[in-house]
């Protein structure tokens, strides 16, 4: 395997990304959307998510504005006027034979992701509902396929993007940034390890220096951690480039990600993809809103992480390096700001939380977490003649030391100054403790 | 016999007590066991209708038995769509329709038979055989609503339910004598409806007189959470429109020259002229040619089918797709073919412009006139056996509802002629705007009551 010379070749990439959404009902129905807390399958089911003869959608509402907010919070477009499609395929999970999907008219379109490598553009954001699961299982020596109906029409928001990523390591920052914006809009939990956020990546390779998009492209489907993606993306820069060096192109195809070999394999060549016979969805009716209504959604957006570490800045003089970490999540950001409003020196409050010298919980009272932080550099009043007599106690009985002092080796000063305080079992001002120190080696 | 009342008679007799809930379903499973071997109108009948009636004696409509066609869902009945695909299916569910109408003191006679998943118009593709027409049971009933238009007419059942997508409640109606009413698309719930095409589907009613399909129509309808195509439009009472003069209304009188058709056209001209006297004008006006309905309609409704379909696999209940007829197979592969990357855009998306066009041209018409009135049917009720070889039989026959039923119009067909010889019928099909079936039902009881066709009011007449 030869290892990617980015002096020839730079990694093309663009991403998909489902997240489901975390309405209280199914997108299409008004069954318990619930699907990782149910305790039983197929019991949050009824004849429409179970695909039943005479079963009809209606459209979640609540679900539509939240596509829609989560538009707007990556800056994009909105189509007032708007329609669900029919995308027809068979698979068991699927219990009508269709999802019901969107098509060439997708709710948000045209958006962007800030990340430290540059801007990702976002190209759309639709709406679509999950489909159930289906376990393959080995019972009483019987090899069986298990159906759950349970997540079967539960919302699912897919977020597509241009092909603007060109390292491993941005792939990562943006997936990172879209769950943590999603997650600020409480609109998804975005659990990967239960598949409530699933990665796609469409990868390719092209030489350094030529700008035209690649003519082939490999699409890394239904990974589930962010570890596993940048493992998979850089698999792919690998293999490409072996297949590129021989004068080759790398075949056209969908991929799956094997976490336990470390290596993608080969799961559908493009030339086989369905043809997935999209059509409007009869059942459903167009979705109008008037610009009003989507200011409106607009008005409810929540601070971002971006604009709040800028406000942090000016308000409170919380350095970007600190606050890039502690608007993370949205509730503990929101909280930390209570502290840092009662807190005389914001930013030091930042500095001992990233450097970890401080143990807190979020919720804490602020006055508790500001008076840790003092705690940090607070010392205690010593009686000179006090300070003295255990100082002329810890010479004593390290005359050794002493006299390496007196031969010029200051550096056991620190040694002294250990020595003290452990002798003193207080917390003295180290610069005054040091300076009595070296009035009495000296002498 | 009770099973040869209107439900406005019936209704009548229970509320002055003149006959009880007993009686009636004693007489009409008697008239079911007498007549269904013969005419295969019932897949399944419902032996606890009487039981279930006397819960709901007290509601408007007193436990009176009524025919379903067998692709609505009924809790507890065996529901196929008369394809043995679904032979084993009982749903856990009853459709809105049926739901409100059981609220409202209906109870399930039985289930009657259908084209298979309501493809076709003469219950020939029916996988449970098919119906005869109780008016000469040499022809067919028409379809697909064929066995519900056949329990009326074979006094089978009071009064019955149909679905029609593009001339199946209609088409049956005029070919067995009887009143068949199509709403508006959005009137009444398609929920637990057996989809066939989702854009035109709509249950209706199926009944003796005009008065009855109005009666019917008002416990049917509404506004439905679980189906998002109805509208949230109020739902008047639409017996008002019984008995209310048609004076200075303006009537269309369209597909008058269309060539084949001279010899029923001809009844039905001398026929309009029952409207001029009841003080209505009747002009000849040109409408956009219902031939190119057939394409739009073959089109939209194909392309549905082979969506709508693809969900019996026979993984979650009844059986696989090996039990598809001959006739759903012809439309899967023409709409999947339709609907294709490449060929939508010649075909689907074609058909839903000149589908507009179609609106277009109705708004227009309706600008000048109240309603427009045409045959139902090119003709009588063709022989058994008909539609062999036929793949296209039903897009003919119902050629003429086409333009209206891919425009959601509400429309009626009521008996306008019968021929002495055959004792077969023709049938009128008055169409009006949207949401306007007031209007169709004030001009159909107008001429109902103004004429002899109709059976039952001319019985009425005659004092039996």
């Amino acid at each position: 395997m030869t290892t990617p010379d980015s002096k020839n070749y730079e990694l093309v990439c663009g991403m998909e990304v489902h997240a489901e959404l975390k309405t209280n009902s199914k997108m299409f129905c008004g069954c318990k959307n619930d699907p990782f807390g149910a305790p039983e399958p197929n019991i949050y089911t009824c004849p429409t998510c179970m695909g039943m003869p005479g079963g009809l959608p209606v459209a979640n509402k609540k679900a539509i504005e939240w596509t829609i907010k989560l538009g707007l919070a990556l800056g994009c477009k909105i189509n007032l006027f708007s329609k669900f499609d029919r995308k027809n395929y068979f698979y068991p999970d699927l219990p009508k034979a269709y999802q019901i999907s969107q098509f060439d008219i997708p709710f948000c379109y045209e958006g962007t992701i800030e990340t430290s490598e540059g801007p990702i553009r976002i190209t759309r954001i639709h709406l679509e509902e999950d489909t159930g699961k289906l376990q393959h299982k080995n019972i009483d020596g019987k090899k069986v396929s298990l159906l759950d109906y349970n997540r079967s029409s539960v919302p699912l928001i897919e977020i597509v993007t241009e092909p603007d990523i060109h390292s491993t390591s941005q792939a990562k920052e943006y997936a990172k940034k879209l769950r943590q914006i999603i997650r600020y809009l409480d609109i998804a939990d975005c659990d990967m390890d239960q598949g409530g956020m699933r990665l796609e990546a469409n990868i390719s390779l092209r030489e350094v220096g030529t700008t035209e998009l690649p003519n082939y492209k490999v699409e890394v489907k239904n990974i589930n951690s962010f570890r596993f993606m940048e493992q998979a993306i850089a698999f792919e820069m690998d293999r490409h480039q072996e297949i590129l060096e021989a004068g080759e192109t790398p075949p056209q195809e969908t991929r799956g990600w094997n976490p336990t070999k470390n290596e993608t394999f080969a799961q559908r060549m493009k030339e086989e993809a369905a043809d997935y016979r999209y059509f409007p969805d009869p059942d459903l009716a167009p979705v109008r809103f008037t610009q009003k209504q989507v200011d409106a959604i607009g008005k409810q957006l929540p601070e971002l992480p971006n604009a709040k570490q800028a406000r942090w800045l000016t308000k409170f003089g919380i350095e970007t390096k600190y606050s890039d970490l502690l608007t993370s999540e949205r509730t503990y950001a929101e909280w930390l700001e209570t502290v840092f409003a009662q807190a005389e020196k914001p930013n030091d409050i930042a500095n001992a939380l990233v450097n970890k010298k401080i143990t807190i919980s979020e919720g804490e009272a602020p006055a508790a977490v500001i008076k840790k932080v003092a705690a940090l550099t607070q010392t205690d009043d010593v009686d000179s003649s006090e300070l003295l007599a255990v100082i002329q106690e810890v010479m004593k009985a390290n005359n050794d030391a002493v006299a390496k002092f007196r031969a010029g080796d200051t550096k056991v000063i620190g040694f002294f100054i250990g020595q003290v305080m452990r002798a003193l079992g207080k917390k003295v001002d180290a610069a005054e403790l040091r300076n009595a120190l070296m009035t009495e080696l000296k002498k | 016999m009770l099973a040869k009342k209107t439900l406005t008679q019936v209704l009548d007799l229970l509320e002055k007590k003149e006959i009880t809930l007993e009686e009636l379903h004693k007489d009409l499973h008697a008239a079911v066991a007498e007549k269904n071997e013969t005419l295969n109108v019932y897949l399944t009948v419902n032996t606890a209708s009487a039981e279930e009636a006397a819960q709901r004696s007290e509601a408007a409509l007193r436990g009176i038995p009524i025919a379903v066609k067998d692709n609505y869902c009924t809790k507890g009945i065996r529901t196929t769509a008369s394809s043995t695909v679904l032979d084993t299916f009982v749903p856990p569910y009853d459709s809105t329709v049926i739901a409100n109408l059981k609220k409202a003191g209906a109870s399930i006679l039985g289930k009657t038979n259908l084209d298979a998943w309501a493809h076709g118009s003469s219950t020939e593709t029916s996988q449970y055989g098919r119906t005869l027409n109780p008016r000469n049971t040499n022809h067919l009933p028409g379809g697909s609503s064929g066995g519900s238009a056949a329990a009326v007419a074979a006094d089978m059942a009071i009064a019955a339910l149909g679905t029609e997508t593009a001339g199946s409640i209609r088409q049956p109606a005029a070919w067995c004598g009887i009143v068949g009413l199509k709403p508006t698309y959005g009137r009444c719930s398609r929920y637990g409806v057996v989809a066939m095409a989702s854009s035109t589907d709509s249950p209706g009613p199926m009944t003796k007189t005009v008065e009855d399909a109005a009666l019917l129509l008002n416990h049917m309808a509404g506004h439905d959470k679980y189906d998002g195509t109805t509208a949230d439009v109020s739902v008047p009472d639409f017996t008002q429109a019984i008995g209310k003069s048609i004076k200075g209304l303006k009537i269309g009188y369209v597909y008058h020259s269309i060539e084949g058709l001279e010899e029923s056209n001809a009844h039905l001209a001398k026929e309009l002229e029952v409207f001029k006297k009841l003080g209505a004008t009747v002009e000849k006006v040109e409408a956009m040619d219902p031939h190119y309905a057939i394409s739009v309609y073959t089109v939209v409704q194909r392309g549905e089918v082979s969506s709508n379909l693809g969900r019996y696999d026979g993984i979650r209940y009844g059986n696989d797709r090996s039990f598809f007829g001959a006739e759903a197979k012809r439309r899967i592969m023409l709409g999947t073919y339709t609907l294709s990357k490449g060929y939508s855009d010649q075909y689907y998306n074609t058909a839903q412009k000149v589908r507009s066009l179609y609106i277009q041209d109705y708004n227009k018409l309706f600008e000048t006139y109240d309603v427009l009135i045409s045959l139902t049917s090119p003709g009588y009720a063709k022989k058994i056996g008909a539609t062999e070889g036929e793949a296209m039989f039903g897009e003919l026959e119902d050629m003429l509802l086409e333009p209206s039923s891919i425009s959601g119009l509400p429309g009626i067909s009521v008996p306008c002629y019968r021929d002495p010889e055959t004792n077969l019928f023709l049938g009128m099909n008055i169409v009006a705007p949207m949401w306007k079936e007031e209007t169709v039902i004030q001009v159909a009881d107008a001429y109902e009551k103004a004429t002899n066709w109709n059976t039952w009011r001319a019985a009425e007449k005659a004092g039996e």
